[in-house]
């Protein structure tokens, strides 16, 4: 700042008790500020998220006009409540109160980090027919094809996602094959130029529909009958 | 405590536009260069971007300047990355509640305001040894100037690489994006052209000012 020679005095000995009370008060101050920071923006940051969850289910299943949210525990779906935990599910229904589709998420990992889709499954054909990437860092280009290429959006208009016997686990994993090469209604057919995302967006309906399908046909009086009950 | 203020500047306009051009952050000292190539994809997310870390630059700048006395020289680091933190965590908040889409497009550049040497820089150099006011004023300068600078990559970015501009589209649909200018190489690309046109105004200027009146320079 100034062209002053500055002669550099001897260091002073600050007071232990300074350095104390300055770092502690500023801590002091600094805890106010924050806490107040979250406690005002709670609430608004709860709703923002309830309606981004909202939006996202009712893009994924066309017609539906509300969503009850369920959650998969060790012993099946259970309606979202306290103490319930695990990966959340949700049935959405039509104006009529009908089950419409049933919005299950799943993560694959992709180029450039995981690709979180929100996947519509559809109990009555046991399979999935729509998709949303909620979250994905794929190469702008290549990666957003998997929202944007009609071609690929064709594979998941009727994924089969059916169950084995047992009801324990798919009868055929989701697979993503090269492109050109899909011959099963179970496989995905990649994007030319971008089958790492492709691959990805296999991975994570093979793995929203492995975990959340058994329990979804095993549940679904529970799910088809949630609304009538909570709209009673 | 702290030693005594070496020099108290007076308000001038200067205070305010120093950080705009002659001190611009970006432009010309090369600052805060992490976000500046990483969120500056679109002209929102630069926007963005720009006044996030205005709002920490001057109310970390006013906190710093008004308990200049009290922080001891030995400790200070320490106090002004708390006192940043803290607005940083503030404006986490704040852009959540504001857009979630949003927040997930800053990704962990809005924490990673906290290590922008220019807050730091600004608290070291200006705001421990400053008034309240002239603190506030220079730091919405650099602020600013950094907004400015943001905006000046995520424009060209953005019509370049995505033929929109704030998700407008500007081009027909016979426009090619250039896809490369919204990757990271595009920002390297970006900021490079505009610190050539930055540096040959300033040169150019500089040339001017040494030839002596009436004689072209390259009669000399």
């Amino acid at each position: 700042m100034t062209n002053e020679v500055q002669v550099e005095a001897p260091p002073g000995a600050t007071p232990t008790f300074a350095m104390l009370r300055t770092l502690g008060g500023i801590s002091l101050i600094s805890g106010l500020l924050v806490v107040l920071a979250y406690q005002l923006t709670l609430p608004i940051i709860t709703e923002n998220q309830r309606l981004r969850t909202e939006r996202a289910v009712f893009q994924v299943v066309p017609g539906a006009v509300s969503k009850q949210d369920f959650v998969l525990t060790g012993q099946g779906l259970e309606p979202v409540g306290a103490g319930v935990q695990g990966e959340p599910v949700y049935a959405a229904y039509d104006k009529d109160g009908r089950l419409k589709g049933i919005a299950i998420a799943g993560v694959g990992g992709g180029y450039g980090g995981p690709v979180k889709v929100l996947f519509n499954y559809e109990p009555a054909c046991q399979c999935i027919v729509g998709s949303k990437v909620l979250q994905s860092t794929e190469t702008p280009g290549f990666g957003d094809k998997l929202e944007t290429d009609p071609e690929f959006l064709e594979n998941l208009k009727a994924l089969d996602a059916r169950l084995n016997a047992d009801g324990t686990a798919l009868a055929n994993p989701i697979v993503t094959v090269k492109h050109g090469t899909k011959t099963q209604p179970w496989q995905i057919d990649a994007i030319t130029g971008a089958t790492i995302s492709s691959k990805a967006m296999g991975k994570a309906a093979n793995a929203a529909a492995q975990r959340a399908v058994p329990a979804i046909q095993r549940d679904l009086a529970k799910l088809a009958a949630a609304n009538r009950r909570g709209t009673e | 405590m702290a030693d005594l203020p070496k020099y108290q500047e007076d308000l001038t306009l200067d205070t305010f536009v120093r950080g705009l051009w002659k001190e611009n952050p970006v432009f010309v000292m090369l600052l805060g260069m992490c976000p500046v190539l990483a969120v500056t994809n679109s002209a929102i997310n630069a926007i963005s971007m720009g006044l996030a870390s205005t709002v920490v630059l001057v109310g970390s700048g006013a906190l710093i300047s008004l308990m200049r006395h009290w922080i001891p020289k030995q400790v200070r680091i320490a106090s002004y990355i708390v006192i940043i933190a803290t607005f940083v965590t503030m404006v986490d908040y704040a852009i959540q509640a504001i857009s979630l889409d949003l927040y997930a497009a800053l990704g962990a550049f809005i924490q990673l305001i906290v290590v922008n040497c220019i807050i730091l820089g600004r608290a070291e150099a200006y705001a421990s040894q400053q008034r309240l006011v002239p603190t506030l004023v220079n730091s919405l300068g650099v602020g600013a100037g950094f907004t400015i600078a943001l905006f000046a990559l995520g424009s060209v970015r953005e019509i370049l690489g995505s033929g929109t501009l704030f998700g407008i589209h500007l081009f027909g649909a016979g426009f090619q994006p250039w896809v490369v200018m919204v990757l990271p190489p595009g920002g390297f690309f970006v900021l490079g052209a505009w610190l050539l046109l930055f540096n040959w105004i300033k040169l150019r200027r500089e040339r001017r000012i040494e030839t002596p009146q009436g004689i072209p320079a390259n009669a000399r």
